[in-house]
This record gives C-alpha cells, structure tokens and sequence, in this order.
C-alpha cells in the first residue's frame, strides 16, 4: 500500500507489480448437471460435519452444563468469547478430537478446547479445559491436543493462555498418559521451555486444579485464579485466598470467571507488542469468482479430477496466478498469488503425484524458502507412485522446516 | 413612560455587548452579525472554551463561575461594555435582563439597554403594582378579597363581584386544609362553613381569603412589542402549558384549541397591558386560561422570551432584529394588521435530566457527543465535549420545528428529537417524545397540570419493543467488527471455524444474542423470543459512526450508531446509549467491600452539613445540604449508622459520587 519514497528491502515492493500476472479463466459451467451434483452432495457433507459440530459444542451434555452453571462458572466456549477481543476471530484447532474414539464414551473436543484468538490486540493461543466433560479431565488424546497447541504456540512464537479447570489425569486411562516424552509432562516441560524461549504464558485458574492440572498455574509466567464461589468457609477454600495471599502461587485474585478473564485480558495487554510483519491489504482485489462454487467444483467423489486451477482463482487476489513449471509434472499445480496482498507459493494437487511432480514440488518450495515466501498447500491426494513421494516428501519436511524457522 | 413622548432620537448601534451566555448569546450575535452589528461578549472562568465565546467578534473576561460575581456583576459588564466601545448592552433572558437597577446603570454611562424603561420594568416586577395597573387598563386580572371584614354576608358579596366559581381559602392554612370551591352561589353559605370549621380544626382559626377560581388553567402569554414612537403590536400567543416544576418544556405557537375571538380579544389585552406601562422593545404578557376561554392577567416578563422562536416561526420575523431596531431609535418594522399568523410551531427546550419516574433530576457534566438533525431550528450553546455546568442553567439546546398545522409541526418535532444525539448525559428526550405521543396532547388539551394528572400513563413502565433489542445488539455487533491492518487473521471478524458465530450482548439488562447465520441473516434471541432478521446496507458513515438497515417481523428500519470511546449511541426505533467497555468495570471488587458512605448524587454545591462525627443517625434522617442547578438537595442516610468522618465542606464543589459522609 501507499509506499511512499524511500529505500525499500525486499518484504515491501510494491504490489502493483504482482498485478502484471494473469489471472486465471474458469471454464465451470455453473448450471451444469455435474456442477449441480457435486454441489448438493459437497452441501450434504459440510451439514452433516456442521451437525456434528453443532452437537460436539453442547460439551458434556446438559446435565453437566446445568450442574457446572450452578456453580456460577462459564462453560469453556463461553469463556472463550469473553477472553478474546469483542467481533474478534477464533480459529479453533482439533475441533473433531476424541470423536468416536473411546467407543461409548463419548468425549466432546477432547475434553478441551485450543486455538488461535486475540486478546487484547494480541494473537494468542488460547487452551481451555472443559470441565462438563468429565470434570476436565485429560484423555490421552486431551494431553495430545493440548500439546498440539503448545507446538503452535512455539513455532509460531504466540503467548499462551490457559485457562484451567481440570481434574489432572483421567485416571482409568493413567497409564496412556504418564509413561510418554509426549505424555502429560511434556506440557510442563513446553511451559518451561516456551517460557524460556519468551514466550509468555498465563494461566487463569477458573475451578478445580488438582493433581497435574495444579503445575499448569505453577509453571507458567503468571497467573489469575478466580474463588470458586461455593459456600465453603475460607480455611476451608484453600484457593483464591491462600494463593494470592499466603502461598503466593498465584498474581492475581478474581472474585469470578469473568472477572479472572478480564484480569486476563489486562495482564496481556502489557506484554511488549509482537512484531507483525505480514503484508496484508484488506482492500486487494476478490478473486473474480465467488468461493461458493467451489463445493460445485470438487463434489463428494474422490475419484472424480478436476481442474485444482478453478479452485485457485477462487481464492487467491483478483484470481491471479503465476504458474511455475506449467508444462512439468502437471500433476501438481505450483505457482505464485497474492492472498490480500500476502505473497503466497501454492503447491496443489491435480491428480497422482509422479516422480516428476514431486521434483517440480521441491524446487518450487526451495524456491520460496530463498524468498521467506509461505507456502500453501491444497491437497487432494488419492494415492501416489510408492517409493517416489518419499523424494517430494523429504524435500518438503526439509524445506519446511527451514522455512519454520526462518519465520520465527 | 416619557419615552414615547419625548422625540426619540435614531442612535445607531455599531457593537453591541451581550451580557448573557449560551444559545441566547449566540442567538443575538447572529442577528447582529446579519445587521453588520459587531459582537462583544462576556464570560466566566467556566465559559472560557464555550462556543458563544468563540463566535464573538471580541470577549472578555469578567470574573468567576458563580454568577453573582460575573454575570450579574453590573460594575464589571458596563466597564467591559465602555472599554470595548459597545454602544448597547443586549442583556438576553435571565441574569440582568429584568434588573431595573442594571438598566438605570446602562443609560447613566451612556449605554442603550437593549430592553424597556427602567419604569416598566419596575412597575412590573411588583405583583400588587402590575396588577393595579392592569386593572385600571381594563386588562382582566384575577381578582381576591383579602380583608378585615369577615362576615359571612361581606365574604358572599365579595365573592359574587369577582365572579363564581371562587375559591375560599384559610388565611393560616396549607396543605389543603381548609380550602373550598364554591362553583355558584346556592352552595356558598354550606362550603363557606365547611372551610371555616376545617380551618378552626386545623389551625386555630378560621379567617378566610376569596380568589377567583380558574380551573384547568393554561399558561397563555403574548409576544408584544412596542417602540419609541408609541407604536404597539402583538405577535400572538404562545401556550407555554408543558410544564414541570414550574419550568416550561414544551411551547407552541399559535395556542390550540382557542377560538379566534378570544385571540383577537387575548392580543388586545396585551396591547393595552404594554400601553399601560409606556413598553419599549420585547415583551411578553402572561395570562392563565380556562377551559371556556377566559383569560385572567399573570404578570408581564420584560424581557426577550427562551421560547420567542415559535412566535417568529409563526410570523416569519426576527425579534432580536426587531429588539436591535427599536433600540436604535427605529419604528416597528411591521403595523398589526401586516402581522401575520402562519401555521403553527413547537419548541422544546433540550434538558440535561433524568426524568426517569417523574424526578426530573437535573444532570451536568461532559456532553461528549452531540448532533442535531438540520431540518429543524437548533439554538444551542454546546458543540460535542462541551460541559453541562453546574452553575448554570442545564438547558442544552432549542428544538424548534413550523409545519402547516399542529399535528405537523407535532410530527416534525418528534422526528427532529427522534434524530438528535446527545451523549454523556441523560436528557428529558426520551420523556418529551413520550408527552408528543399522548393522545391528550395530540388532541391540543394541554394545561398547567398535564404532567401530574397524566403522570400515570406518561411513566408507565412500557416494555421495550423487539426492535430495540435487535437494534442495539446489532450495533453492538457491528461495532465489534475487527479492522486491522496487521493480518489477515485479524480481520476475519467473528470468524468460528464450522460454528455460526454468536455474540451476547447485555441490554437494558437482558441477555441479547446475536448469531451470524451469513453476512445477511442474522438469528437474535433474548427472554426465550427468536427473531430471524436481514441485515442491509451496512454503511461506515466515519468517525466512528456507521448505519445499517434491518428486517424483522415484517418491518425494516435503518439505524444510525457511533461507537464513543466508552459508549456507544443506536438511533433507530430506539433512542439509546450503552456503555461498552469489553469486561466492565471489576475495581468495586479489587477493593474490600464498598464501605459505607453517602454520596454526592450530582456535581454540586455543598451548602449545609447537618451532622457531626460520632452521631448516631437513623435511616432517611438529612446530612448535607447541597445545591446544583438553582436546585437544593438533601443528602439522607441510607441506614442507621454512625458518623465516622465529614468529608465535604459548605462552600466547596464536589464531584458525583463523591463521598460526602463516612459511616463508621
């Protein structure tokens, strides 16, 4: 945008120049009967995901619910809401974990919640017991997901904030949880590590912290913990009073949940800014098809191929696209967009990966490391030659692994 | 009364001083500016940054923010008037404008006083003297026996001179007791006695005083003006009825429901009634009315009216033109037949006050944002983060609207107030609106008593209507929207992944939320209600201020909001200000528990503490005298308590909220 004169370094030419490329002709009927097909059954399939969310969402079921607002407290979704900034977004991460994954039990979001959110104008990762399922308590793939977090966190330099109510390990389960390097220790080891690395971490105390939740307010850089509001006399309480004020585990006392989030929100709010250096521009220009069309594009059957190009100018700016290599292992589409404004390199799939493909994959991706472009990828891989993807797939690993850190 | 006598001489005014603050100073430099007059005003220490200083062609300084020593410092004006070479003082309403002493002062340094005689304004100010002379001019007055022959047969003969109905009144008395109407004289002897042995009850006596009785009375009053050359004309009536606490708040003009005969009749008396004290300039004959029509002399205010703009909406004049003129010298600019009365005219004057149940508590303190509506008359004196003052009037603003009838111009005022947007402080808008849409007002029967005796209907709690919760959580919604030019991520407003955004929002105490099921379709719900609704035209206006048009149970709206720094403003359906700080405010919690205190309930005055350390005072028993707005408050206790400290001074100023008694 508006770059007046001066002495630019490579992150800020200017972006007319992206506007020289073409920008991709869709040849999708849109009336046509495949098209019409493919939409209906792609709308079938994004409901029934939508519904299983819908029902993931209601947490540990209404009794529960009903129980745990008894106490006065928020349920973790709600808490959430209150945590991030009012409008702001929240990408929420391992939305399906635990899915039909202990037979009858049936454990919502793992029985915790993580993802990426603003808080107080900062991006955060942001993990959260959910106490109606199970009393919070960690399920192996809870420790898994709550991990899964962290790595993000780390790799992509965001504060944390954990927001605690948990009854520590799932204890018919201990012996899948305390055995591992990446069992329950590991997210201490993150705290310490991450805090180390200057990452800040917070943690909310909003219920029960027993066992091994207690070490998540005790490792992290500082920490909020709300009284529970039950009728139990303070000797007896053990909590609020005595960590603020006697033991000195925890910074800041909160009368309430939302009173510990906005103690939250205040405590983030004076870390030191982050460096933000992404190029954005919300006003590039829309791709010149609507992503609509894209379920009438790609339809339910994988063994159908389509054109991954029509997919491409439906999300990049002003659908153009500057394609590397067209003409080499056509299999896979590479080439460079803008996605508002942001220089992106796409690696996508258009059919089965061959030798070729996969050569054409690591020279484009070393190709963007040099430039510290990111990559994005849209995969739609039915299958591939065995014993050839191991050289596209270590060339990636690689790559991305240097392109990690060289984002760091 | 020589005045018109002598041959008055033409003295041109070159600067004029207005000796006044607010929207009637910056109403009469607008006139003088339009003359080629030039402007000088005057201010205190809390009108330093005000508008009508801005607007003056040159100000001064002239003391303090309590009037007595600045705006009615007369040693100070007419020095300031003679060092800046004004040839008149324009003295506005209020303050010096009907001070006789003031205007003897003016002529003694060689000043035009913008106003009448200093006679006229003397003889009026005295209700005996006024209504003698009104009387001997044959201008109906309400008449009263109050006198040393008690019998019952003198107080009969009294009471059919001034005519049935009458009321008989206990010298001694109060509250009602003792007081009786008597409609015709077959029932006077029975309701004579009644009075009379309730009054002996009562207070030990039964002396009794005779009135006229007018029921139903309206506040009727005539714009007149005269000049030098013994020329008087009136500009019709106003009906100033509105009232609460005996202040007006809604006038209109021509009066409804009078017939014409008793308005040529009414004007006539005002005529003579300005003859009768050799008027010069603007004035204004108040009467009250009954409901057949007839009028009975109040007093005469001799001065420029807060509600003279309905009289010039309705005659297409400029009456400070007019005030400017005659003082120069000039003849009325138009005879009484040239006069015309064209359509009809609402103002309402813009209070800063809670009205909320009828207290009608004035307020002061930041108006942080204010907007009017250009389509109607706007005299005001403040302009966005301008204070309400405690130590002056807590007018904000003139609304004055013409239409060609009343229910017109009712129509227009309603649209106009529906459309202005003040923001900091509760104003009496929401209570105005409420009186505009009373069929009883609509139907033009207004008089004195319409708040009290409608008091029921005009405060009776109204549930909010849908539109207004969907309204504002809306707002709330839309000025959530991220815009940010850190990231992409940062501008995916209310962005979930596979889960319709929704967003809660708490109005008017209620939980309201708001889902997004697209950009357009909206799914609001509150108290178990859910309203599918579309949303339009989604328009950022700037600065902060965007509009938006809804659909909802078959109606569609727009609405206009700014989001303030702490609040944010929704006008649509609904009129309303929420505070929108992200968590509210937990500092009440940080703390240990509010302690015990009495506070102040507005900025103020502190006049009298009643109380001492270590008193033991009951519940409701008083502690502090305070005074805000001309107004006096009485701070009581909240419990039965003892006093542990006093922490406010007679004399000194303090802030709301402050506390002003500590309980132990």
């Amino acid at each position: 945008p508006n770059c007046s004169i001066q002495v630019r370094n490579h992150h800020c030419s200017a972006d007319k120049y992206t506007l020289q490329w073409s920008p991709i002709k869709s040849s999708i009927d849109n009336s046509s009967e495949d098209f019409v097909a493919n939409q209906s059954e792609m709308e079938a399939i994004v409901n029934d995901l939508k519904a299983k969310i819908a029902k993931i969402e209601q947490a540990g079921g209404e009794k529960a619910v009903k129980l745990h607002r008894s106490r006065g407290k928020m349920l973790a979704r709600e808490r959430i809401d209150a945590l991030v900034d009012s409008g702001s977004p929240f990408l929420e991460l391992s939305q399906l974990a635990g899915y039909q994954m202990y037979g009858a039990e049936e454990v919502p979001s793992g029985g915790i919640l993580t993802g990426i959110g603003i808080v107080s104008g900062r991006v955060c990762v942001i993990v959260a017991n959910d106490a109606t399922v199970k009393g919070g308590t960690y399920y192996p793939i809870t420790v898994k997901k709550h991990l899964r977090a962290q790595e993000i966190a780390r790799e992509n330099n965001l504060p944390c904030i954990y927001l605690v109510d948990s009854g520590g390990a799932n204890l018919p389960r201990q012996a899948d949880i305390f055995a591992d390097s990446q069992h329950f220790g590991k997210i201490f080891y993150n705290q310490a590590t991450m805090s180390g690395q200057g990452i800040p971490q917070l943690a909310v105390v909003m219920g029960s912290c027993t066992a091994g939740g207690a070490y998540v307010p005790a490792m992290s850089d500082q920490a909020i913990i709300a009284a529970t509001g039950e009728e139990i006399s303070a000797e007896e309480l053990g909590g609020a009073d005595l960590h603020c004020s006697e033991s000195g585990v925890t910074d800041y006392y909160a009368v309430n949940d939302s009173h510990a989030l906005h103690l939250a929100r205040n405590c983030i709010a004076g870390l030191q800014p982050a460096d933000e250096h992404m190029t954005f521009n919300p006003n590039a220009d829309e791709p010149l098809y609507p992503a609509e069309e894209i379920y009438g594009i790609v339809g339910s059957n994988l063994k159908k191929t389509y054109d991954v190009r029509e997919v491409i100018a439906r999300i990049v700016d002003g659908s153009r696209f500057h394609e590397f290599k067209e003409r080499y292992g056509e299999t896979l589409v590479t080439g460079f967009a803008t996605i508002y404004g942001q220089r992106v390199g796409i690696l996508a799939n258009n059919g089965v990966l061959f030798s070729e493909s996969s050569m054409k994959g690591a020279h484009f991706i070393e190709l963007c490391c040099q430039r510290k472009i990111p990559l994005l990828f849209l995969q739609n891989i039915t299958g591939f030659m065995v014993g050839k993807f191991w050289r596209f797939l270590g060339k990636a690993q690689y790559w991305l692994t240097i392109v990690e850190n060289r984002v760091n | 009364r020589s005045a018109s006598s002598s041959a008055p001489l033409i003295r041109p005014i070159q600067r004029v001083l207005v000796a006044n603050r607010g929207e009637i100073a910056i109403r009469v430099q607008n006139t003088a500016r339009k003359m080629g007059i030039e402007t000088v005003s005057v201010f205190s220490d809390a009108d330093r940054n005000a508008l009508f200083v801005k607007k003056a062609d040159k100000a001064y300084h002239i003391g303090p923010p309590l009037a007595a020593e600045s705006y009615l410092n007369i040693d100070k004006i007419i020095d300031t008037a003679l060092k800046s070479g004004s040839q008149a003082i324009h003295p506005g309403y209020g303050f010096l404008s009907e001070n006789a002493g003031f205007a003897e002062r003016c002529a003694q340094a060689g000043l035009v006083f913008v106003g009448p005689p200093a006679q006229a304004i003397r003889d009026m100010g005295a209700k005996n003297v006024s209504k003698q002379i009104m009387e001997d001019a044959k201008v109906p007055v309400v008449k009263g026996f109050h006198g040393e022959d008690q019998s019952d047969a003198n107080l009969k003969a009294k009471s059919a001179e001034i005519g049935y109905p009458v009321m008989l009144k206990a010298v001694y008395g109060g509250g009602g007791k003792g007081m009786r109407i008597a409609w015709s004289e077959s029932e006077f002897d029975e309701k004579l006695a009644s009075a009379r042995s309730e009054a002996k009850k009562s207070f030990g006596n039964d002396e009794m005083l005779v009135e006229k009785f007018v029921e139903r009375p309206r506040h009727v009053e005539v714009q007149v003006f005269g000049d030098h050359h013994g020329n008087y004309v009136h500009l019709w009536e106003r009906d100033c009825s509105v009232q609460r606490r005996h202040q007006k708040i809604i006038e209109e003009a021509p009066a409804p429901n009078m017939a014409h005969e008793t308005r040529l009749k009414l004007g006539e008396s005002a005529v003579k009634a300005a003859a009768a004290v050799g008027y010069v300039g603007a004035g204004t004959v108040e009467f009250i009315m009954d409901p057949r029509g007839e009028f009975y002399f109040m007093e005469m205010n001799t001065r420029l009216q807060v509600e003279h703009p309905v009289s010039e909406a309705i005659t297409g004049t400029d009456l400070v033109e007019w005030q400017l003129r005659v003082a120069q010298g000039e003849k009325l600019p138009l005879s009484q037949s040239q006069i015309p009365l064209n359509g009809h005219a609402f103002e309402c004057r813009v209070y800063a006050e809670d009205t909320r149940d009828g207290a009608f508590m004035p307020t002061a303190g930041k108006l942080t944002y204010v907007d009017f509506p250009e389509d109607a008359r706007i005299d005001t004196g403040v302009v966005s983060g301008d204070e309400v003052s405690i130590h002056y009037d807590p007018m904000i603003a003139k609304v004055v609207v013409w239409g060609a009838d009343r229910a017109a111009a009712a129509a227009k005022l309603e649209s106009a107030l529906a459309r202005t947007r003040l923001s900091g402080l509760p104003t009496n808008i929401p209570f105005v609106r409420r009186v505009l849409a009373h069929p009883e007002f609509a139907a033009g029967n207004v008089y004195t008593d319409f708040i009290p005796d409608h008091h029921d209907e005009l405060f009776e709690k109204v549930e909010t209507p849908a539109e207004i919760y969907l309204e504002s959580a809306v707002a709330h919604a839309l000025a959530a929207l991220q815009k940010s030019d850190n990231g992409v991520f940062q501008n995916l407003s209310f962005f979930r992944v596979n889960v319709a955004p929704k967003y809660t929002f708490k109005i008017d105490g209620k939980d309201v939320t708001v889902r997004f099921d697209s950009d357009h379709l909206l799914t609001i719900s509150y108290d178990g209600n859910t309203f599918e609704a579309t949303l339009d035209d989604v328009t950022n206006i700037g600065n902060d201020e965007f509009q938006f048009t809804l659909e909802a149970n078959g109606r569609r709206w727009s609405t206009v909001a700014k989001n303030l720094k702490e609040t944010l403003m929704v006008n649509g359906v609904g009129q309303n200000e929420y505070e929108t700080l992200h968590s509210g405010n937990f500092d009440a919690y940080a703390g240990a528990a509010a302690s015990h205190s009495a506070v102040a309930p507005m900025p103020g005055i502190i006049e009298k503490v009643l109380v001492q350390p270590g008193d033991q005072v009951t519940s409701g028993q008083a502690l502090v005298v305070m005074t805000a707005m001309k107004m006096e408050y009485i701070i009581r206790a909240p419990e039965d308590s003892t006093i542990e400290q006093i922490k406010c001074q007679p004399g000194k100023n303090v802030p709301k909220n402050a506390v002003l008694v500590q309980f132990a």
